[in-house]
C-alpha cells in the first residue's frame, strides 16, 4: 500500500520541473555567480533570471529580493537586522519558532518585545496590534498563514496600522506563499520571508523581500553578494530551483489547483468530523486551502501520529522538541486550548498533488485508530 | 516466541535496551522502537551549581536519543520518541522531592517503572498496535499454569538483578512484557551487541538517577524548587542521641538518610550514624552503628506477584535496598494494604521511602514501600 503524505506544511517533494531546472547548475553550469569569466556569467544570469521571477512573485523590484538559506534565515535577518537596543518589537504568540526565538534574542540584546495573543479562532486582531504600539515600536512581525492551523492573518489591515505608526512591518510568509494571492504592496510590508521547500522546491534556499530603503543589517557578513545584504557564495542551483518553484505556484493560484486542494481538504475535514468528540481548531477563521487542524478528545495525539505512521499515513502533532518528541503546540495553547486539548490535536496538510483516493484512505484509517486509542485511554484523564 | 503482533521495545540508547531490540529483530519479531522523553536535561542548567552543559550518557540526553535512533536505523525498525515529561514530573520528580523534604529516601526508578515504563509506555505501545513491550531489564517473567499467575524471577546475572525495581508490576503488565536479557549475563549481552554490530556495545552502564545530574540530589532539590518558584521548607532542627541529648544542629532533614555517616557536622569519638528522621519535630536521631539494626519493618502500598494476596504469615527473604543481600523474615498481613516483616536477624538501616521486596528463592513474592 503506497503511503499517504499529509504533512505538506512540514515540507514538500521537489517538483520534477524544478529538478530539471536546477540540474544543469549542479553539473555543467557550475560557475560561481561572483566570478568574472564565462562560467561565472552563466551562473549570474541564472540567478538574475530567478530574481526576476521572484520579483514578480512578491510584486516588487528585482533589487528588493535577497536570496538566502530559507525561512529561518529570512525571519532572523528581518528581526535581528532591524532591532536595536531600546527599540520595541511587536509580534504574536503564534509565530514560528524562527520568529519567536529571534524576538527573544532581540529582547536579550536590549529590545522590548510584546507578544500579542490571537483570538480563540487563531486570528490576530489588528486592533490588538494597534493597542500594542508605542512610540519606540520599530518593527511588527506577523505571519501570513499559521503553519499549524492554516489560519490566514489579516496582514493587509495590520500593514495599514503599522504604516500609520511609522514602524516597519515583517511578514513570515513561509506557509502562505503559493497558497494565497500574494502581493507585498498590498500587504504593506517592508520585509517578507519565504522558503523554497514548502512549495516543491529544495531545502536550504529561500528569499527575503526587503523594501528599498529599509535599514537592514545583514546577518551574514563577508563578500559583497546580494548587494552586500547577504554574504556567502550564492546557491545557484537552489536559487534557480526557487525561481522555478515560484513560477509553478503562481500558476497554481490561477489554474484551479487551490480550489481542488480545498475541496479535498473539506472532504477530509468533514469525514473526520463524523467521528464523535472531534473539532477543528481555527474552524471559523479564513484558512489556507490545504490545512486542517483537528482535535480528537480523549486521544493522545502523539500516539495517533505514530499509529497512523505505522499504517502508512504521515501527519504531524505539535511542534517537534529537541529530542524529536512532540511538545503541546504553543499555537493552540495561545488560542486558549489547555495542554490536554493541544496534545490531542493533529495537523493534516495536503500536497497540491493529493488525490481523492489519498483522502479516502485517510478517512478509512483515522476512525479505527482513534477508536482503538480511546479504548485504551485511562478512565481518569491524566492532567 | 509468538510474534503475531508487533513488540514495542523501550529504547534508552544504552547497551541493554539496544541489544534487546537487536535480539528480537533477529528472532524475527516485528519491532517498534520507542524512547520515552522523560526529562529535559537542560532544564535546570545553571541553577545552584548544575552545569550549563549537561554531560553525555544520561537517560533522555540528546546523545542517548541519538544513539537509540541510530540503533533503530541500523536494525531497520520504526522508531519514535514519545514525550512523557509532564507525567514523569508529576509521578516521579515531584514525589521524589516531596519524599526528601519529609525526611524519607525515595527510589524514583521504581516509581518510573510503575507509572511510566510499564503503564504509560504499554498503553502507548498498544495504541500504536504493539500488544507487548520488551525492555532491557535483567529479570525473568514466566507464566505458571499451576498457580495461574505470571511470576517474576531473579535473572541469570545476579549482579545485574533489577527485580527490586520491578516489584510493582501487575499481572496484566507482566503478561504483556518481555525481558529478553533475563537469562543472559552482562558480558553475554555485550557479546551479543558486538555480534549484532551495535556501535555502542562498549558504552558504559549508567548508574545514577537519570534526572539528577552528577548524582547530587540536594543540588537538584534546590534547583528544582527555585525553578518552580517554591521556597525550600524550613526543616532545620536538632541532632539528638537515642536518649534525647541534643548534640548539634542541622540545616534541614532532606540532608539525611538513615544509615548516613558523613556530613553530620558533629565530632564524636566513635562514628555516628543517622538512626531516625522525624518529619514533625525535624529532629534527626544519631547513634552507633549497632543501634541501626532493626528487627521489623512496616511495608505499605503492597503489590503481590507470586501470590494473589497475603492472608497468613509467610516465610520469605526481604531485600530492603537495591544492594542488600535478602534477609530471612516472616511477613504477616497488617491492616488494609500493609504488612509487617519480622527479620530472623536484625537488619541494618531500614530506610523509610525505600521499598521492601519479598523473595521466595528466585521468585518475587511481592513488595511494598517502607513506612
Amino acid at each position: 500500500m503506497p503511503r499517504v503524505y499529509c504533512d505538506a506544511n512540514a515540507t514538500t517533494p521537489l517538483a520534477p520541473e524544478v529538478l530539471d531546472a536546477m540540474r544543469p547548475f549542479l553539473l555543467e553550469e557550475f560557475g560561481n555567480a561572483s566570478s568574472i569569466h564565462r562560467e561565472g556569467q552563466q551562473a549570474r544570469r541564472a540567478v538574475e533570471r530567478a530574481r526576476e521571477t521572484l520579483a514578480s512573485f512578491f510584486h516588487c523590484r528585482e533589487a528588493e529580493v535577497i536570496f538566502n538559506s530559507g525561512g529561518t534565515e529570512g525571519d532572523n535577518t528581518a528581526i535581528l537586522g532591524l532591532m536595536r537596543a531600546g527599540d520595541h518589537l511587536i509580534t504574536t504568540a503564534i509565530e514560528h519558532e524562527a520568529v519567536l526565538r529571534a524576538a527573544e534574542r532581540a529582547g536579550a540584546r536590549g529590545a522590548e518585545v510584546t507578544f500579542v495573543a490571537p483570538r480563540a479562532n487563531g486570528l490576530v486582531d489588528p486592533e490588538e496590534i494597534r493597542r500594542a504600539l508605542r512610540p519606540a515600536t520599530r518593527l511588527v512581525s506577523v505571519m501570513l498563514a499559521n503553519n499549524e492551523t492554516g489560519v490566514v492573518q489579516p496582514v493587509e489591515e495590520i500593514g495599514k496600522i503599522v504604516a500609520e505608526a511609522g514602524a516597519y512591518f515583517h511578514i513570515d510568509a513561509v506557509q502562505g506563499a503559493g497558497k494565497i494571492e500574494f502581493d507585498v504592496r498590498r500587504f504593506g510590508c517592508h520585509l517578507c520571508s519565504i522558503s523554497a521547500h514548502k512549495m516543491h522546491g529544495p531545502k536550504g534556499v529561500g528569499a527575503l523581500y526587503v523594501r528599498r530603503g529599509t535599514p537592514l543589517d545583514p546577518l551574514m557578513v563577508g563578500g559583497s553578494h546580494e548587494r552586500r545584504q547577504r554574504a556567502g557564495t550564492q546557491n545557484v542551483p537552489g536559487i534557480v530551483a526557487l525561481g522555478k518553484a515560484a513560477e509553478l505556484v503562481m500558476t497554481n493560484l490561477v489554474d484551479g489547483t487551490i480550489e481542488r486542494v480545498a475541496a479535498l481538504r473539506d472532504r477530509l475535514e468533514a469525514g473526520i468530523l463524523r467521528i464523535a468528540g472531534t473539532a477543528v481548531n481555527g474552524a471559523d477563521a479564513p484558512r489556507v486551502a490545504n490545512t486542517t487542524n483537528i482535535r480528537f478528545e480523549q486521544v493522545e495525539g502523539e500516539a495517533l501520529v505514530i499509529a497512523l505512521d505505522l499504517k502508512g499515513v504521515a501527519v504531524s502533532g505539535g511542534s517537534a522538541c529537541h529530542s524529536g518528541s512532540t511538545e503541546p503546540s504553543h499555537v493552540l495553547m495561545a488560542m486558549g486550548l489547555d495542554k490536554q486539548a493541544a496534545r490531542a490535536s493533529l495537523r493534516f496538510s495536503l500536497l497540491r498533488t493529493a488525490t481523492k483516493e489519498d483522502v479516502d484512505r485517510v478517512l478509512q484509517l483515522v476512525p479505527e485508530a482513534v477508536e482503538h486509542l480511546r479504548k485504551l485511554a485511562p478512565t481518569t484523564v491524566a492532567g | 516466541m509468538n510474534f503475531d503482533t508487533s513488540i514495542a521495545v523501550a529504547m534508552s540508547g544504552g547497551v541493554d535496551s539496544s541489544t534487546t531490540a537487536a535480539i528480537l529483530v533477529h528472532e524475527g519479531a516485528r519491532v517498534v522502537g520507542l524512547t520515552l522523553q522523560l526529562w529535559d536535561q537542560t532544564r535546570l542548567a545553571g541553577r545552584h551549581g548544575i552545569p550549563e552543559a549537561p554531560k553525555a550518557g544520561r537517560c533522555c540526553s540528546l546523545d542517548d536519543v541519538y544513539d537509540a535512533r541510530r540503533v533503530a536505523e541500523q536494525l531497520g525498525i520504526p522508531y519514535y520518541v514519545v514525550n512523557q515529561e509532564e507525567r514523569f514530573e508529576r509521578d516521579v520528580v515531584r514525589p521524589f522531592v516531596a519524599e526528601y523534604l519529609s525526611g524519607r529516601t525515595p527510589i524514583p526508578c521504581s516509581l518510573c517503572n510503575n507509572f511510566l515504563k510499564f503503564d504509560q509506555l504499554l498503553r502507548t505501545a498498544r495504541g500504536i498496535g504493539a500488544e507487548r513491550i520488551a525492555t532491557g531489564h535483567y529479570a525473568i517473567n514466566e507464566f505458571d499454569a499451576r498457580r495461574g499467575r505470571w511470576i517474576l524471577k531473579r535473572p541469570a546475572d545476579r549482579a545485574k538483578d533489577q527485580t527490586y525495581f520491578l516489584f510493582g508490576l501487575t499481572q496484566e503488565q507482566l503478561a504483556r512484557t518481555l525481558f529478553p536479557l533475563g537469562r543472559m549475563t552482562k558480558p553475554e549481552v555485550r557479546a551479543a551487541a558486538r555480534r549484532h554490530g551495535l556501535r555502542l556495545a562498549e558504552k558504559p552502564d549508567s548508574q545514577e538517577i537519570c534526572f539528577v545530574p552528577g548524582g547530587d540530589y540536594k543540588q537538584f532539590l534546590s534547583a528544582y524548587l527555585e525553578e518552580q518558584g517554591e521556597t525550600m521548607p524550613e526543616t532545620a532542627g536538632e541532632l539528638v542521641t537515642a536518649s534525647g541529648a541534643v548534640i548539634g544542629q542541622h540545616d534541614g532533614i532532606f540532608n539525611f538518610t538513615v544509615g548516613q555517616r558523613k556530613g553530620l557536622g558533629v565530632s564524636s569519638p566513635s562514628p555516628l550514624y543517622v538512626l531516625k528522621i522525624d518529619r514533625a519535630s525535624h529532629r534527626v536521631t544519631v547513634g552507633a552503628d549497632a543501634e541501626l539494626a532493626t528487627r521489623t519493618l512496616l511495608a505499605r502500598q503492597l503489590n503481590w506477584i507470586a501470590i494473589e494476596k497475603l492472608t497468613a504469615p509467610m516465610r520469605v527473604e526481604v531485600k530492603i535496598r537495591h544492594r542488600h543481600e535478602p534477609a530471612r523474615a516472616t511477613i504477616e498481613p497488617e491492616g488494609a494494604d500493609e504488612c509487617v516483616a519480622t527479620f530472623d536477624e536484625p537488619q541494618r538501616a531500614v530506610t523509610p521511602g525505600q521499598s521492601a521486596v519479598f523473595y521466595d528463592g528466585d521468585e518475587v513474592v511481592g513488595g511494598g514501600w517502607i513506612a
